[in-house]
């Protein structure tokens, strides 16, 4: 299959690309840009005036609920839904049910995401035997299995020794060791912001130093282990300006943050919305603009969608009783393209945490239109106003709290390995 | 945008009363106003008026209480109400049951009202978000969100003991941070414009920022008491010590401890309340609870005709604005004998109190 994107706006941030122009595709690889090379005939055209061709995005943090919450979502589910959203790659964090902890569980992911075809997932391994923060998994034979890195998943290592271990032997095989900055002391039974708003509503609160004393330990860890680490969806100013700090002082650490935290605050809980429970908690203004201003800064590299989808009944109770998480794969490019509106970042730099820096985390081969390069890409419009509606969500998981807002900018294509896994109907427009 | 204030229908009456919080300063008056209407009716042979015949009462309580739940059962009970008395700690739940499997059980038996207390915060706004449009929802406790009608009843024993709000300066003393007392009573008394509001805690007893909802934090009893018009205490309760929240009661009551020493502090007339059940020796001295400032008992005589006014409200509130709907449909129930009835009753005592 040959195909042609023609007389799009092919913004490539990973090669300096922002040029209109013709992009052809033969046997699943970017086969040329601009003029068809002699002999090039194409079987599909797909017209991309006034819109941009990207790499397919790259997310961080998808939760697909299979195994083991298959009633939330499925692997087939999520990822047409991540296809939907112009995501190509996105990485699982070992905590299924069971957790990914053992190479089988690992290949069970890859094997049905494969089936699926919707899109590539990578996964994570357990950094510790079934998250339980006590001993060490089996690393190397998870590697092996395919896992990108280590991560414990929302599960803390309170035992400073675990984790400084589970660094040291994460470290001795390269491995990328994935963190959840969270002190569970400190954390206890918060399921909010401490702050004004969870005094208000007497919701017990996460206070900020949960996630900045467990940065401030974990980034000594690091040093002194050499490991390469991530601090996965960081919420508040100051882990941010630490995790800055330290890239300063040349510690090889990155960070992401979740789209939904770029936007939200405490502000949004205080009708008790449960859609807004998230985990780390939405913080104050002044934490939004300062993982804004590292984002910009490229202190945090990443933008990640932090993909929990839920089953109606886990957001139908009291709000601290509920699930944490957002259904947040079909945001995630509206969320950062509005990041440009609002002046935060340019267009080629909010692709460019969403493709290959992104990849560049996770060590794997994309984001990128190179010619040679596999040719996952995704086409938007730019200028198509749209209301977000949960209710037409494609995940399975309808536990957003963006309905109503109002987007602009819309995936009308997605391709994996060349191949159309998503095309927006007209009549949706 | 949102839903601007759930309690309220749109004529602006009272639908729900989930919290104090947003409530306007005419309302709560009128509660007070209403309440005042009601005490009357404790001291004659027959207790009872009908305003609420034909009416069933829900009282939900997940949570264990004694005087709470009594109190609304008995005011239900003087406004000729059915009522029908819940505790879920023992039931459904722990079977499995969702509360909102177990709501829509209670709605298919045509009840009108909840009233419900849980330990978590916000139980009473989803509960009320996700009832049948014609049941109103009393919140009787929430986690540490808000008890609102116990605020009402402290604000009623105020305005009766010190007749305006206006000059008074209040203190309350306790823990805070786990309160919902304390919440309510803020909101209640910022409303309401009073003249300051204190809280007197150690740390370890107050929510982050505190001050936020417009009052005057104390460490030390005595410097927070000094020249305070009104008491309000809070119960201390004993599982605090093992979170690591305190060190032991004694030196809690040491310092905190309401004793005559402390209360000389305040201003010589000074009240002193105290949502109960109280720990003698912990936050308040036998001699303070049983002493001339104490008003502690008057506070529960109190709670039973705020209650009556709030429930009375909160029905009267949907009965007329339904009426001209689906006064047809009423007719032909033999469940709803007269829905005029209510708004007409209420509205004298409550004219004569103007």
């Amino acid at each position: 299959m040959r195909i042609t994107i023609r007389a799009g706006r092919v913004i490539d941030p990973a090669n300096g690309v922002d040029r209109v122009q013709d992009l052809h595709i033969a046997e699943g690889r970017i086969f040329a840009l601009g003029a068809a090379p002699d002999g090039f005939s194409a079987d599909q055209i797909i017209s991309a005036e006034a819109r941009i061709v990207c790499p397919g995005l790259v997310d961080l943090c998808a939760r697909l609920r299979e195994p083991g919450a298959e009633h939330k979502a499925t692997i087939a589910s999520e990822t047409a839904a991540a296809a939907s959203a112009g995501i190509t790659s996105l990485c699982c964090p070992p905590d299924t049910h069971p957790a990914i902890d053992t190479p089988a569980v690992a290949e069970l992911i890859h094997q049905r995401a494969e089936h699926a075809g919707q899109a590539r997932v990578y996964t994570l391994g357990a950094l510790t035997k079934g998250l339980a923060g006590t001993h060490l998994s089996e690393m190397i034979s998870l590697k092996e299995a395919g896992c990108v890195g280590l991560s414990n998943g929302l599960q803390p290592i309170s035992n400073t020794q675990v984790m400084r271990r589970a660094m040291e032997y994460a470290a001795t095989h390269g491995l990328t060791v994935f963190l959840h900055a969270e002190d569970a002391w400190l954390r206890n039974r918060g399921c909010a912001h401490e702050g004004a708003v969870s005094t208000r509503l007497g919701l017990p609160g996460i206070p900020e130093s949960a996630e900045t004393a467990a940065v401030a330990r974990d980034l000594i860890l690091i040093e002194q282990t050499g490991v390469r680490a991530h601090f996965a969806h960081l919420s508040s100013a100051r882990a941010a300006q630490m995790v800055g700090r330290a890239q300063h002082d040349g510690l090889p650490v990155s960070a992401d943050v979740s789209a939904h935290h770029l936007h939200l605050t405490e502000m949004d809980v205080s009708d008790f919305n449960s859609d807004c429970h998230v985990i780390p908690p939405l913080r104050t203004m002044r934490d939004r603009d300062g993982l804004r201003k590292g984002l910009a800064a490229g202190v945090i590299s990443a933008v990640c969608s932090d993909h929990q989808p839920h089953d109606a009944d886990a957001k139908l109770s009291p709000f601290m009783t509920t699930a944490p998480g957002i259904s947040a794969l079909e945001t995630l490019l509206p969320l950062t393209l509005h990041l440009v509106n609002e002046g935060v970042l340019s267009l080629s730099e909010a692709l460019a945490r969403l493709t290959h820096l992104p990849a560049q985390i996770l060590g794997i081969d994309a984001g990128s239109l190179a010619v040679g390069k596999i040719a996952d890409i995704c086409i938007f419009d730019p200028d198509h106003y749209w209301t977000f509606d949960k209710t037409h969500m494609q995940s399975r998981g309808k536990n957003s709290p963006f309905t109503g807002w109002e987007f602009k900018g819309r995936v009308t294509h997605t391709l994996l390995g060349g191949r159309l896994v998503y095309a927006l109907q007209p009549c949706s427009r | 945008m949102k839903q601007t204030n759930l309690q309220l229908d749109q004529h602006g009456r009272l639908h729900h009363f989930l919290t104090v919080e947003g409530l306007p300063r005419a309302l709560l008056i009128e509660i007070l106003d209403t309440a005042e209407s009601f005490a009357g009716v404790a001291e004659q042979t027959v207790k009872k008026v009908p305003l609420l015949r034909g009416k069933t009462i829900v009282n939900l309580f997940f949570e264990t209480s004694t005087r709470t739940r009594t109190t609304f059962e008995l005011a239900a009970k003087r406004l000729s109400a059915d009522v029908l008395n819940i505790n879920i700690s023992a039931s459904s739940t722990s079977k499995g049951e969702t509360l909102l499997d177990m709501l829509h059980n209670l709605e298919a038996m045509h009840c009108d009202m909840f009233v419900v207390r849980h330990a978590d915060s916000g139980a009473a706004h989803f509960i009320a978000r996700h009832a049948a449009p014609h049941i109103s929802v009393i919140n009787a406790g929430d986690g540490s969100h808000a008890h609102p009608t116990q605020a009402l009843l402290d604000m009623f024993t105020i305005r009766r003991l010190k007749n305006e709000f206006g000059a008074l300066r209040v203190a309350i003393v306790g823990d805070i941070l786990h309160s919902r007392v304390a919440r309510s009573q803020i909101h209640a008394l910022t409303t309401l414009g009073v003249d300051e509001v204190r809280v007197i805690a150690p740390k370890t007893l107050l929510p982050a920022q505190i001050e936020t909802l417009g009052v005057h934090v104390y460490h030390d009893l005595r410097s927070g008491l000094r020249d305070v018009d009104v008491i309000m205490m809070l119960r201390l309760q004993r599982e605090r010590m093992q979170g690591a929240m305190l060190p032991s009661e004694q030196e809690y009551f040491h310092l905190y401890g309401l004793t005559e020493a402390t209360l000389a502090y305040a201003k010589p007339d000074v009240i002193v309340l105290h949502p109960g059940p109280i720990n003698r020796g912990v936050e308040i001295d036998s001699l303070v609870a049983d002493g001339p400032r104490s008003v502690i008992l008057q506070q529960v005589t109190h709670g039973i005709a705020i209650r009556m006014a709030i429930m009375s409200m909160t029905l009267r509130g949907h009965a007329s604005s339904q009426q001209p709907v689906s006064a047809s449909r009423a007719e032909l129930s033999p469940l709803n004998p007269v829905l005029s009835e209510p708004g007409s009753v209420l509205a004298k005592p409550k004219k004569g109190q103007r």
